[in-house]
């Protein structure tokens, strides 16, 4: 996703001079291309990231297009009043963007875990937060935010995520892309759980179950309308993403299903648990304590399907 | 752009921003009429002499920037937009009022004139030096100035940008700090010490200059000649007093917070007025 970031950015840069960059001293063997091929729109704003988003809000204020890019928890909690104050009240053009979302920096430690991001970001008035699916949404997802006049929070993974879209689907902020339509379930995965839930829909599917399967990956706004039509026209609804289970995702899907009129179908979060882990591990191990990875999602979702029908029987 | 303003001009300005303020936070009952009263005869420079704008054109791509980075002294803040003919001075009696656009911490929503709201500490600078490189890499002619506050040097964010200003030396780039030497509990030097402040500057690239931040005179020598050296920005420390115009409110902490009641407006008015 990183790559597909980078290498769209840079060419978007090449055809709008008002496109910038300007980073947190880091990205190394991502962005050298960029700063070279665009000097005049490259910036290194050193180790000090509340001066980034102060540096990207006034340049944008004189009508650029500006990018911060960051890891982790640096590019947003650090600095997080001014993308409060400095960017989303000015309406500013910036584009908040981090890399390595979620555990993809595991065995790093607990400060390098970016697991409430979404959540935070998503409380902010006139931030738009998009984590795509896989490289495919990456790369929509930038030049959608360049087209955008105004902030957004673009949540990255690292590189190497596979391949889920095998073309490029229409793409649009806020408009949920469903890759497989069901019944039975529905899965709705924001960043790089979409991979897993694609091979666990799968897996479904010949276990004959009609499983529809959501691309979510703009989380705010949130396709209020899928998520509707999933809790009515089906009969289990899960979200997926690696962040915590509270105001991520599963959140943004909870509030929009509380308020609709009783009867629909219930809903499961799979993500993290809301804690600091405390265990050493790299992106799968971590996940796969917190039953993330493929098998344990497959097996959480089993179990809700059983014991429904074991209800109903 | 403005013509320029004659020295009893620009005092006179500084006597009706004091006036405007002290009704304003005293029929609001609002505080930081201290923070007010010291960085009048500044903006009245500023205003006066230095900016290049024009308040039909508020959003004239090539104006001068002035961000107010302490944003609590917010009601001088809109006296002088509007004294500089940005809007109605009638529009100052909504101040802090319910239902009106004039907060209480400098806002630009609905308030023309206004570049940047401010009121949390920290955040000015770091823009406007934002907007001070796009101005210098696009080979713009306008300038940025960012007026500051002492006790507002404690943020670090302020730190990164005033090094990040030097490294790139962003000479269309001045920032003129409102020195009054009380902060929100105490004195400056009894909270974190700032001196040797010019030597801080200059260390970090800058070009500092210290004056008496109640003589217009010696402030517009100061800032019509930014950059006071190339390639290095400026920074304008103005010696000030809390309060200044009203004896009993000089250096005192109390009036970081407390509304003058309608008998005080009445004395305060008549020794601004007399001096």
């Amino acid at each position: 996703m990183r790559t597909a970031f980078i290498q769209t950015l840079n060419e978007l840069a090449d055809r709008d001079p008002r496109v910038c960059l300007v980073v947190g001293d880091l990205g190394f063997s991502v962005i050298e291309e960029f700063a070279q091929k665009h000097p005049d729109q490259f910036v290194n704003a050193g180790v000090s990231e509340q001066n980034m988003i102060g540096l990207a809000a006034g340049m944008a204020l004189t009508g650029k297009i500006v990018f911060t890019y960051s890891i982790g928890n640096f590019a947003t909690l650090r600095c997080l009043e001014q993308i409060r104050n400095d960017v989303c009240y000015h309406r500013a053009n910036v584009k908040v963007v981090a890399v390595g979302g979620g555990l993809a920096y595991g065995n790093l430690g607990v400060t390098h875990h970016a697991s409430e991001d979404v959540a935070i970001m998503r409380a902010l008035p006139n931030m738009v937060v998009v984590a795509p699916g896989d490289p495919v949404e990456a790369r929509l997802a930038t030049r959608a935010v360049v087209a955008l006049d105004g902030p957004a929070y673009l949540r990255l993974g690292k590189a190497g995520e596979p391949l889920v879209h095998e073309n490029e689907p229409p793409f649009e902020l806020g408009r949920a892309i469903t890759l497989r339509d069901g019944t039975d379930l529905t899965l709705i995965a924001s960043g790089g759980m979409l991979a897993t839930a694609d091979k666990v829909a799968r897996t479904l599917a010949a276990q004959n179950l009609s499983v529809r399967l959501v691309s979510m990956h703009t989380v705010k706004p949130i396709d209020r309308e899928v998520v509707a039509r999933a809790a009515v026209e089906t009969a289990h609804v899960f979200t997926l993403e690696e962040h915590s289970i509270e105001g991520g995702l599963g959140g943004a899907v909870a509030e929009v299903m509380a308020e609709l009129d009783p009867g629909h179908a219930p809903l499961k979060r799979i993500g993290l648990r809301p804690e600091f882990n405390k265990t050493v591990g790299d992106q799968n191990y971590l996940k796969s304590l917190h039953g993330l990875d493929e098998e344990s999602v497959l097996k959480t979702i089993q179990q809700i399907i059983a014991r429904s029908y074991g209800r109903v029987g | 752009m403005n013509s320029r303003a004659t020295e009893d001009e620009l005092r006179s300005v500084a006597r009706k921003l004091r006036s405007h303020s002290l009704r304003m936070i005293s029929q609001a009952k609002t505080s930081h009429i201290g923070s007010c009263l010291s960085v009048a005869d500044i903006l009245a420079v500023m205003y006066g002499r230095i900016l290049r704008v024009d308040p039909r054109r508020p959003d004239w791509p090539d104006r001068d920037r002035l961000i107010m980075s302490k944003g609590h002294a917010a009601a001088i803040t809109y006296a002088a937009v509007a004294e500089a003919g940005f809007m109605p001075a009638e529009r100052l009696e909504g101040y802090a009022r319910n239902g009106s656009q004039l907060y209480g911490h400098v806002t630009h929503v609905g308030v023309p004139g206004i570049e940047f709201s401010s009121g949390s500490l920290g955040h000015g600078l770091p823009v406007g030096t934002g907007m001070a490189l796009a101005g210098k890499r696009a080979g713009a002619k306008w300038r940025v100035f960012v007026v500051m506050s002492d006790g507002e040097l404690d943020e670090g964010s302020n730190w990164e940008a005033i090094l990040f200003a030097g490294h790139h030396q962003l000479d269309n780039l001045t920032i003129v700090i409102d020195y009054n030497k009380i902060q929100s509990l105490d004195a400056v030097d009894k909270t974190l010490r700032l001196e040797p402040l010019a030597d801080k500057f200059r260390a970090f690239g800058w070009s500092p200059r210290e004056v008496d931040g109640h003589d217009v005179a010696a402030l517009s020598t100061a800032l019509e000649a930014v950059p006071l050296e190339k390639g290095r920005p400026s920074a304008i420390i103005a010696h000030t007093i809390k309060g200044k115009g009203v004896s009993w409110m000089e250096g005192k902490v109390l009036w970081h917070y407390r509304a003058p009641t309608p008998d005080e407006l009445v004395t305060a008015l008549a020794e601004v007025a007399a001096s």
